[in-house]
Parts: structure tokens; sequence; C-alpha cells
């Protein structure tokens, strides 16, 4: 007989705790079921010592049974829950993976689930769940079971690493995890798994020799392609200096006591091994919700569970709160961890916590609106947001701004960088479509949306769009975009038809024949001699531009986004005269050739501006032509210098430093005066990086059109400023996520060393270290307080009207900033010929 | 978020910037060559054509505008020393510093050279003149050195940083280390003597040839090397000793690419070492001659 009880909580971590400690201040029955044999294991695997942070600062702390929360050390506030949830009584169970949950009761009618899963092929395979009433079956890992009325699924987004599936894979030397590398020596150690956890546990077991470790990198594929380029260049710095072996193209067949057995490229091999760690990924928790009748919002990676203003899923009776519902931040966990029992005991008009916050943004506006009533008025009004609920609203305004606009006020200039992205609620605005006349603007109604442009291609803004009448706009930033778009399916399709039709000035015939496609890197949309006449406008992405000479391929021009290829075919008939292939991943419009020369026949201005734009290709190709024969090597030069900064990544840049190594005298004055503008801390590294005929990509932010570091920012910290820098804000809480995800290793963790003595004290007496970024040893004995470790990068010295002080201060011209567009084109032939 | 940002103080336009890829020599194509030599120009024009009694020195009209020109120049071109070190955020160029440095700095040679009227002497004007055109020279000699290393410390560096060579080294000398325990006491000494005996920095000669005559390591190679020769040739080698010989030679080579990107570096600074204490010396002796001028008329 299982037992049963009122709530069962899933999962310890902040969210999980916080409603355990209030039902058992409430009085409830209640079981806190927790997977490890610790709480909170998210933030248990935080690095010793690491100094939590309580943000958002305004944001009020509701937790139950006297739980605390304050920015502190790691140590101090896991011992200070553990005493708390003793003391409150909470009826704790450790290791005690739940891994199904199903209704006890009879099926609910016309409650039916369908599951998707995608396979790697690409196809994919739907079943169909059927939803059965409350109260629930919990399925935990030993077999036993629980009864529950409600359930409250709080686990996180971690999810569960995938497992050794080969005999012996349960023997206790296998292992999932590498706290302390340090802990272990003169072991045979085997790693499986070439991504970045795999290599840098490796790496870290490998470190000092002195452990005398063994250590073998498995990988099942031949290249690192997942991995970090640094971390593959360490990894085969350390193979070549004797430290590790590795074994690519090898699976595991089998595990036995004390040996491991491979399948190599040579054949099957079996070895000593003391230690396997696997650390092949980890699959995240959607396919266990999913089974549980929880509906996603869309089939998106990033998409969360679908939830009423109660956190109630679609299954009755199953709550999901904390990260999986899709607030990262242990303040907002916690909240609605007491918030979601209070709910569940029936309090259902408790106002959230962030309240006030959402309050202070409507401030401003006319009309005495309580927040509920302006969250319902911007969805009823802008149709991109119609698909959200109340709760999804709330979030959603987190990270938006709903702001009035005066007749004639500027919304945003053309060339003007930005990514957010407007909804009219009301009023009307209009854009300035012409340049040259200002006065020729094109009206977009309430309800519409405006500057979609700038979030789908991360390029400038492509006019200037003001108030038409006194209007409400919200302005939501790119990530609350995205995540809108994976949340309401139909927000994504409405803001990709606008796009379409706005790309192609509103000409109905030509979004008929008009297609979306996604092109991979180094896919060609266009090849040299083919016979097609078919149009492209680069919606995001970039695109290079070669053609063959003498034999091989010749580097012409990059395309950012926003640009058009494939005019020339349509404009001047016959073959295509060049190969346009993807520099990164791309989204194309494909316009089809014929309803494209129609529109031109319609419109002589546009055929006019497409002559001017072709006739400057025509004349850079004619250039390079010309050239080939005199100097055969200045052009191989030009296209190798070009692949090579594409295949670094500039392709997807909007900025990059770049460093001539035929002018650099290592003076290091750059990186100094990076450090003194920027809190004592350098923000590029000049010696790392790759080179290509001394032109040098140091380690330095290359404000990336789709920032892959703001991918995964719990406070939502990363932002586009508005003369196109990545930054980070204050409320950055160094959890080291966008250091992970940038993948040109552009952001250190780095705590802001001490003010140092005024410079002439050091000119004159010697005083403090000097110019530039003060030594580990200085800054930590003369550091004051404890101060934590925070995401530091590169933010384009924005704010200083001289520009980026690396530039400034380089004293040979060696360093420059640029962007690709500016760079890949004549300057590249005059470096070869100066 | 546009409230945040202010709350910041991001900039709202983005601030002009230089990005044209030239170096410091023709920054803005040329404008500081071409304003050294119009000054040079007008100087020679102004020596000829005006009349000088009783004859051309520091004291006619000339002379005086020419020295005032010449003296403040040199205290403008020692100012660079500062601009490179005081990092503020107004735009300024430290290249187009650098350039106008360089340029003007020549044309001290014609404007003190006409200033003089060609007499010098065994004193303290004499002494002036004569460290302004050493300091001068050493400008020189660091165009040249700015002219020709860049490149070729890129080509050595070969993608690796300092540390990243220096890692290297260490990395190795831990394998030399392992691979030396098995190994009988004289030949581990010899190990030994490449692990313990090596010297990257050193002496300034040192440095700037990049030769160690006393390194540990090729004494090392040399010595195990004939080892292995002499087993070879009455029989098999000890590959335990091979192996080592194998380690030997990388580390040779991780040392001879350090060693080198030390000299390059030490090359590229060294000139600096002359032009700066010359400029104080030549500071010191400007007021000297200026003072001396006025007091002892
Ligand atoms: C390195 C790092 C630093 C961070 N720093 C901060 C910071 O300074 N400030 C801040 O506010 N936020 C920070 N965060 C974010 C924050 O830690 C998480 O978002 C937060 O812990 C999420 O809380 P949660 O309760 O939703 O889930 P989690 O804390 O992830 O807890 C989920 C729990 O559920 C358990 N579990 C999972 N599956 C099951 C199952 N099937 N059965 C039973 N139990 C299960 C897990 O073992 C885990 O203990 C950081 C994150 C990281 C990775
Ligand atoms: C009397 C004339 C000159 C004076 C007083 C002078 C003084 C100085 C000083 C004080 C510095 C600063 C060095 C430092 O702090 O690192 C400097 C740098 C330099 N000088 Fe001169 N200089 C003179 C003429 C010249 C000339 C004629 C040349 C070239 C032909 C020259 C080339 C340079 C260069 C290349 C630098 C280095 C810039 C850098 O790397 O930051 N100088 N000079
Ligand atoms: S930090 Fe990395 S990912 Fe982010 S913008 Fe800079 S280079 Fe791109
Ligand atoms: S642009 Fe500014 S912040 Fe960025 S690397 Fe250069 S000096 Fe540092
Ligand atoms: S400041 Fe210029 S010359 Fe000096 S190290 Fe940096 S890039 Fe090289």
């Amino acid at each position: 007989m299982s037992e049963r009880f009122r709530i069962a909580i899933i999962g310890s971590g902040p969210a999980g705790l916080s409603a355990a400690a209030h039902a058992a201040q409430l009085g409830l029955s209640h079981v806190l079921l927790e997977k490890t044999d610790h709480l909170s294991d998210t933030i248990y695997k935080y690095q010793k010592g690491k100094h939590v942070m309580a943000t958002p600062a305004q944001l009020v702390l509701r937790a139950g049974g006297g739980l605390a929360f304050a920015a502190g050390k790691r140590e101090a506030i896991l011992g200070s829950w553990g005493e708390r949830i003793a003391a409150a009584g909470v009826n704790v169970r450790l290791n005690a993976e739940v891994t199904a949950i199903a209704g006890a009761g009879d099926a609910i009618p016309g409650s039916v689930q369908a599951i998707v899963t995608r396979k790697r092929d690409g196809s994919s395979e739907t079943r169909e769940l059927q939803r059965h009433a409350p109260p629930y079956r919990l399925t935990l890992a030993d077999g036993s079971a629980i009864i529950a009325d409600t359930v409250i699924l709080a686990i996180g987004t971690q999810g569960n690493p995938n497992l050794m599936a080969c005999p012996g894979a349960a023997l206790p030397h296998v292992q999932y995890q590498l706290d302390d590398p340090a802990a272990y020596n003169d072991e045979h150690i085997f790693v499986i798994g070439g991504g970045d956890a795999g290599i840098e546990n490796a790496l870290g077991l490998a470190a000092d020799a002195a452990q005398g470790n063994v250590v073998t990198l498995v990988n099942r594929s031949a290249e690192f392609s997942t991995a970090k380029d640094a971390n593959v260049k360490a990894l085969l710095a350390a193979r070549d200096a004797g430290r590790i072996s590795i074994m690519t193209g090898t699976t595991t067949r089998a595990i036995e006591p004390g040996w491991v057995v491979l399948d190599t490229p040579e054949g099957e091999v079996r070895a000593r091994c003391d230690r396997l760690i696997a650390r092949m990924g980890s699959a995240p928790p959607r396919g266990f919700i999913e089974g549980c009748g929880v509906e996603f919002a869309s089939s998106d990676r990033l998409a969360y569970p679908k939830l009423s203003a109660v956190f109630e899923s679609t299954a009755p009776g199953i709550f999901v709160v904390g990260a999986l519902a899709g607030y990262p931040l242990i303040k907002h966990c916690m909240n609605q961890g007491h918030d979601v029992v209070e709910f569940i005991n029936g309090n259902t008009a408790l106002l959230p916590a962030d309240e006030p916050i959402l309050a202070e943004k409507f401030t401003g506006l006319p009309g005495n609106r309580s927040v509920s009533d302006w969250l319902e008025f911007l969805r009823s009004r802008v149709s991109i947001l119609a698909g959200m609920s109340l709760l999804q609203m709330r979030e959603f305004m987190l990270d938006s701004e709903a702001r009035l606009y005066r007749a004639g006020e500027v919304i945003f200039e053309r060339n003007a960088p930005g990514s957010s992205l407007f909804g009219i609620a009301d009023g009307e605005v209009r854009v300035e479509i012409d340049p040259g006349n200002p006065a020729i603007t094109v009206a977009l109604p309430q309800g519409s949306i405006v500057g979609e442009v700038g979030l789908i291609s991360g390029r400038r803004r492509g006019a200037t769009v003001r108030a038409g009448s006194d209007c409400i706009l919200v302005e939501i930033s790119r990530t609350a975009a995205l995540r809108l778009m994976s949340a309401v399916p139909s927000a994504r399709r409405e803001v990709d038809r606008l796009t379409t039709e706005r790309s192609v000035l509103q000409i109905a015939a030509i979004v008929a024949t008009a297609k979306v496609e996604t092109i991979p890197a180094g896919k060609a949309v266009i090849s040299e001699g083919d016979s097609g006449d078919d149009i492209f406008i680069i919606r995001s992405g970039s695109m290079v531009v070669e053609r063959q000479i003498g034999g091989k391929p010749v580097f012409l021009n990059y395309v950012p986004a926003g640009s058009f290829v494939g005019e020339m075919a349509v404009i001047d008939g016959g073959t295509r005269s060049a190969t346009v292939r993807a520099a990164v991943k791309s989204d194309v419009i494909r316009l089809g050739g014929a309803a494209f020369r129609d529109l031109l026949a319609a419109k002589p201005d546009l055929l006019a501006r497409l002559r001017a734009e072709m006739a400057t290709r025509t004349a850079m190709n004619a250039m390079i032509e010309s050239k080939k024969d005199s100097f055969r090597g200045l052009v191989d030069m030009y296209t190798g210098v070009a692949n090579f900064l594409v295949e670094n990544g500039v392709g997807e840049a909007t900025d990059v430093l770049l460093i001539d190594e035929k002018l650099c005298v290592g003076c290091d004055n750059c990186e100094k005066a990076c450090a003194d503008s920027h809190d004592g801390l350098s923000r590029l590294d000049r010696e790392a990086g790759r080179t290509y005929a001394h032109l040098h990509v140091p380690t330095s932010c290359r404000h990336c059109e789709h920032p892959h570091c703001m991918a995964d920012c719990p406070p939502n910290a990363i932002h586009r400023g508005p003369t196109g820098e990545v930054y980070i804000d204050d409320s950055c809480i160094g959890c080291g996520n966008c250091q992970r995800g940038c993948p040109y290793g552009v952001i250190r963790m780095d705590k802001v060393p001490p003010k140092k003595p005024w410079l002439l004290s050091w000119l004159l007496f010697g005083q403090g270290p000097g110019p530039g970024e003060p030594d580990a040893k200085w800054s930590k004995k003369h550091a004051h307080a404890e101060a934590p470790k925070k995401a530091i990068k590169c933010d384009m010295c924005s704010g200083q009207s001289g520009g980026p002080a690396c530039v400034r201060a380089c004293p040979t011209g060696a360093a420059i900033r640029v962007s690709p567009e500016q760079f890949l084109t004549v300057a590249l032939l005059d470096r070869g010929q100066g | 978020m546009a409230v945040r940002a202010k709350a910041m103080g991001r900039a709202v336009a983005r601030a002009p910037r230089d990005t044209a890829h030239e170096g410091f020599l023709g920054h803005r194509r040329g404008r500081w060559l071409k304003v050294s030599a119009a000054l040079s120009l007008t100087a020679i024009l102004a020596y000829a054509l005006i009349d000088q009694t009783p004859r051309p020195n520091g004291g006619t009209a000339l002379g005086y505008a020419l020295g005032t020109l010449g003296a403040g120049l040199i205290v403008w071109l020692s100012l660079i020393g500062l601009r490179k070190r005081i990092i503020t955020t107004g735009p300024y160029s430290l290249k187009g510093w650098t350039s106008a440095h360089v340029w003007l700095g020549l044309s001290l040679i014609v404007i003190a050279t006409l200033h003089s009227g060609f007499q010098l002497g065994l004193n303290v004007h004499g002494l002036a003149y004569v460290l302004m055109m050493f300091v001068i020279l050493s400008g020189l000699w660091g165009i040249y050195v700015y002219a020709r290393l860049p490149a070729l410390l890129s080509a050595n560096r070969n993608e690796m940083t300092q540390p990243q060579m220096l890692a290297a080294i260490a990395a190795l000398d831990r394998q030399l280390d392992t691979a030396a325990q098995p190994l009988g006491r004289d030949e581990a000494d010899l190990v030994r003597m490449s692990i313990e005996g090596c010297d990257i920095g050193g002496s300034l000669w040192a440095r700037l040839t990049g030769r160690y005559p006393g390194c540990g390591n090729s004494r090392a190679e040399a010595a195990v090397a004939a080892l292995v020769d002499g087993q070879r040739r009455t029989g098999t080698a000890d590959p335990r000793l091979v192996q080592i010989l194998f380690l030997l030679e990388r580390k040779g080579a991780a040392l001879a690419q350090a060693r080198r990107h030390v000299a390059l570096k030490t090359r590229l600074e060294l000139w600096l070492y002359v032009h700066v204490p010359a400029t104080f010396a030549l500071l010191a002796a400007l007021v000297a001659h200026i003072l001396s001028v006025f007091l002892y008329w």
C-alpha cells in the first residue's frame, strides 16, 4: 500500500524547498522528493565558495517556514536552508527520483496529449497520451510509489546525464560527474565524451602530473566538433605533451571491474580502467515532463510548459514552478514555491511578489489602470501577444517596457543598431521609407509591430520610425521576443510573415512566390554558371561571393544581412556569374525571378537603385579580375585572408578587433588601455587567437549578430546597447553560462581589482602596479572586501567619446576595430599591396 | 531596457573612430610627413632669405624664433611618454601622436641646426645639440626595429602566446622527470641538467642574442645523443634513452622558440632604454642651455 499526501513536491531546489517549507508551516500533508542524496542539487554543484547573488534587488522575498535568502557564499546558504528545513519539520525524502507520474483516477474525456519525438534523421513520431484525473501515482526509481492529490514539479532544467548503455554500465567505477579532479591519484581513468565537459574533466585530472593519473579521453567521432576551440587546443597540447591519450572514432563496448573494452578503428581494445567518467551531455527533462501529461508551448528547444495564472499545467493538479516554469533566478523560484502552495491551499486572490516591479513599469502611462488591466490591455491590443496567458504576460513584461510617445517623437532612427521589437498598443507610427525624403512615410496601425528587421538580422535599423499620433508602444527586448516566439507559435508566424512582406516592399504578388529558407554555413544558394534567376534577400547571417578564376575560387565580396543577391541574372539575363555561399547559418527569402522582373518594371526607382548597387559590385569584380594575371599572388592572398576571417566567425560579427602583426610591436598598450578604462580588467587577450598572413584575430568580443552568450543568462543581464555593443549589466550573478556559451572564449569571470594609486605617484615614486591590469598578487594584497566574481567582457568602450580605447592606445596603428563589411573589401586588397 | 541604459550612461550614438588600416608612418595619408616637410622648408627658406646680422646664430630674431620652436617641440615630443600611459576617454589617437612625434622629431634636425647657425662648440650649447641628435638617432633606430621585427615576432610566435610557450617547456620538463625515474644515477643526472640548467631570460646579452652557451638542455642532449649513438653502434639503443633524447630534442625546439621570442621583444624595447634616458638628459641640457643664454648673455 503506497502512502498518500495532499501535496507531493518533486525537486528540492529553491522552488521546491520554499514550497515544502510553506506547506509544512501551513500544516498541509506533504512530501518533498529529491533525486540526489542532498538538497538543492543545482546549487550544491556550484563551484566551492561561489558567491550566490540575490537579484533582482527590488523583488521582495516570500518564503515559507522561515526560509531566508540573501546574497552570500554557497556553503552558508545551503547550510542555513538545511537547518531551516529540518526545523520546519519538512517531510524530506532523499534518493527518491521520480520516474513517472500518472493520474490514478478516471480517464478525463477529451483530454489527450500528443507527444512528438523528433529523431536524429529529422523524422518525427507522434504518440498519444490519455490523461487521467488526480490523485496522481508517483513512481520512484526504486519501484515504490506515492499517491498525491496535487503535484508540484520543481525539478529545474538540468535534466539527466545521458547514461552509458553498454554492458557493465551499472558498475560502481562508472560515474557521470567529477566534483574534484584533485581527489584522484595514480588511477587509470577513462573520460567518455569529447564535448567541453569531457575535455575539461580530462584536463583537470591530468593537470598535475604529481597525481600520477593515466587519463584517456574517448570520443565517438574523429573530430571534436561540439567543443570550444580553446578547449580542443588545450587538449591537443596536453596530448602532445604526453599528459593525455586521445582515442577518436572509438566507442565503449563493455565495462568490467577494473577494465574497459573499446571498439576502435583498429579493432577491439581491452584496457585497464579504475574509473570511467561519462560526459555525454544531458537529456533535458522535457521527455519525462511530457510523459506526465504536461504540454509545452511549442516544439522549440527554448519552450516552457503551458501554465495557468496559478502555475497549473495542462494536467489538472500538476503545478510547475522555478527554472522549469521559465524563472531561473533563485528569488523568483522561492517566491513561486510559496505562492503555488497558497494557490493550492485555496488563496487564489494572492498577488504575485513582482507586482510592484510591474506597477512601476506602467507608472508613466496615461489612464489609471491596475497591473492586470495593463497586461490585459497590451495582450488584447497587440496581435502577437494575443496567444499568451496572464502568467506569461507577467514574465514577459519583466523584460519589456511600455512607453508613451508623443506625436512626432522618434522611436528609433535609421542605422541605429538595435534588436528590440516594438508592439503598437495604442495610436499609430509612421515609417520613413525613403532616406532621401522624410516626408514619404508608411503608417502602421495599432496592433501591428515594428523593428522586426533588427530583431531578426541583428543589424542596424533600416528606417527611422516616429510616432504618428500619441501612442503607447511596448518595447520587447530580443530575449523576450525570442521567448515569445517560441512560446506562442502564432506570434512566430506573424513575425515571419511581416518580415517577408516588408522586405519586399509590401507587394503582394511577390510575397506569394517568396519562401523563407535556412541555409547551413558553407552551402551555396547560387552557383556560378547555373541558369536560375531567383533572387535572395538575406534575412539573417551573411554570405560570401566567390568566382572561379584560373581554376581556383577567388573571394569577391562579403554580403551582410539585409542585402540582395542574385539580382544580376534578373536584370542582365544570362547565367550566374559567381557563387554565393552562406558564411554562417543564414536565413534567406527566395523570390521568383519572373515575379521580381514584373516588380522592377513597375518600380523604376527600385531598378535604378539595384543597378547602382550592381555597378559597384561589378566594378569590384572587374578590379579583382584585372589583377589576376599581374598580381596572382595578391589575389590569392586576398582570398586566403578573407576565407580565414570567415572561418574564424567574422561572418557573424558586427564589430571585430583585428591586429596587423606586421605593425604590432607587442607593447600590450592595447590591453593596458582596456584595463585602465574598464575597472582595471582587460577585456582582450592580444596574443591569444588565430593568425593568418600576419593578420591576427585576438581574443576579444565580436559583438555577434545573434550573440550566443545571451542565450541562457538567468537574470537577462546581457543586452545589445544603443550603439550596437553587446554588454553585461550589473545584475550579472556570475553563473558562467555566457562564458560557456560564447564560442570565441572572450568572456572571463573575475572580480574587480582594488583601485590603483594615482598614475603620477607610480611615475614619480614607483607606487602601485603601474598602467594596465594589476597582477593577481597585488590585487589580493590590496583588496578590501570580498568581491564576487562576475562575467567581464568588452563593451566596445560605449560611453567613451573617443571610441575603443584599445585602438586609440595603439602607437603603431596595428589594432583596428571594424565591421566585417568594412574590412572584407578593398581595404584588404590595399593591405596586400601596401 | 532603455531606462536601465540611461542609468548606466551608455552612449546613444557611436563615437567616431579611426578604422583606417594604415601604419603610423603613413597616418592620415602622410599628414605629419607633409607638415614636417613644410616646416623644414619654411625654416630653410627663412634662413636663406632673411638677412641676419651680424651673422646667423641663436641671438638673431630668426634664431630666437627657431630656438623657441625647437625647445617647444622637444618638450612636446617628450610628452608622448605621458600620453601613452594616461588613458583618457576622449578622442585621441596614439598612432597620430607617434606619427607626429616621428616626423616632427626629424624636422628638429633642420630647425635646431639652423638655430645654431652652424656654430657648435664644446660647451653646454653644443652638448644640448649632440644629445638631441643622439635622441633622434635612437628614434631612427626605433623606426628600424618597429618596421622590421613585428613580422618576425609574429612568425616566430606561430599562434602561441608567451605563457603557452613557457607552459610547453614546463610540460616537457615534467615528462622528462617521469621518463628519468627508471634510469641509473648518471643518466638521470643528465636529465636533471636539462630540467634545472635552462634559462630563458637572463642577462641582457643572453636575451638579445638568444645564445646560452651553458644551456643544460643542449649539453644534456649532446651527452644523451652520444650515449645513444654508442649503444646503436654496439647493438640496440636503450628505448628509454631514445625516448629521453626525443624529449630533449623537442625541448630544444621549444626553448629556441621562446628564446627567439624574448630576443625579438628585447630588441623591440631596448632602443627605448636609450631613447628615454637620453631624453631626460636632453631636457636637462636644454634647461642649462636656455638658462646660460639668459644669465650670461
Ligand atoms: C553556476 C550557476 C550559478 C548560478 N548563480 C545564481 C545566483 O547567484 N543567483 C541566482 O538567483 N541564480 C543563480 N543561478 C540560477 C539558479 O541556481 C537556478 O535557476 C535555480 O537553482 C533553479 O531552481 P529550481 O528550484 O527551479 O531547480 P533546481 O535548483 O535545479 O533544483 C531541482 C532539483 O530537483 C531535483 N530533481 C530533478 N529531477 C528529479 C526527479 N525526477 N525526481 C526528484 N528530484 C529531481 C534535482 O536533483 C535538484 O535538486 C545559477 C545557476 C548556475 C548553473
Ligand atoms: C628630441 C627629439 C625626441 C624626443 C625628446 C623624444 C622623446 C621620446 C619619448 C619621451 C618617448 C616615450 C617613450 C616611452 O615612454 O615609452 C618617445 C617615444 C618614441 N619616439 Fe621619440 N623622441 C624624439 C625624437 C624622435 C624621433 C626623431 C623619432 C623617429 C625617427 C622618434 C621615435 C619614437 C618612437 C617610435 C617612439 C615610440 C612610441 C611608442 O612605442 O609608444 N623619436 N620619444
Ligand atoms: S561574448 Fe562571444 S558570443 Fe557574445 S557577442 Fe561577444 S563574441 Fe559573440
Ligand atoms: S573596445 Fe574597449 S572594452 Fe572592447 S576590447 Fe577594446 S578597449 Fe576593451
Ligand atoms: S597596442 Fe598595438 S602595437 Fe601594442 S601590442 Fe597592442 S596591437 Fe600591438
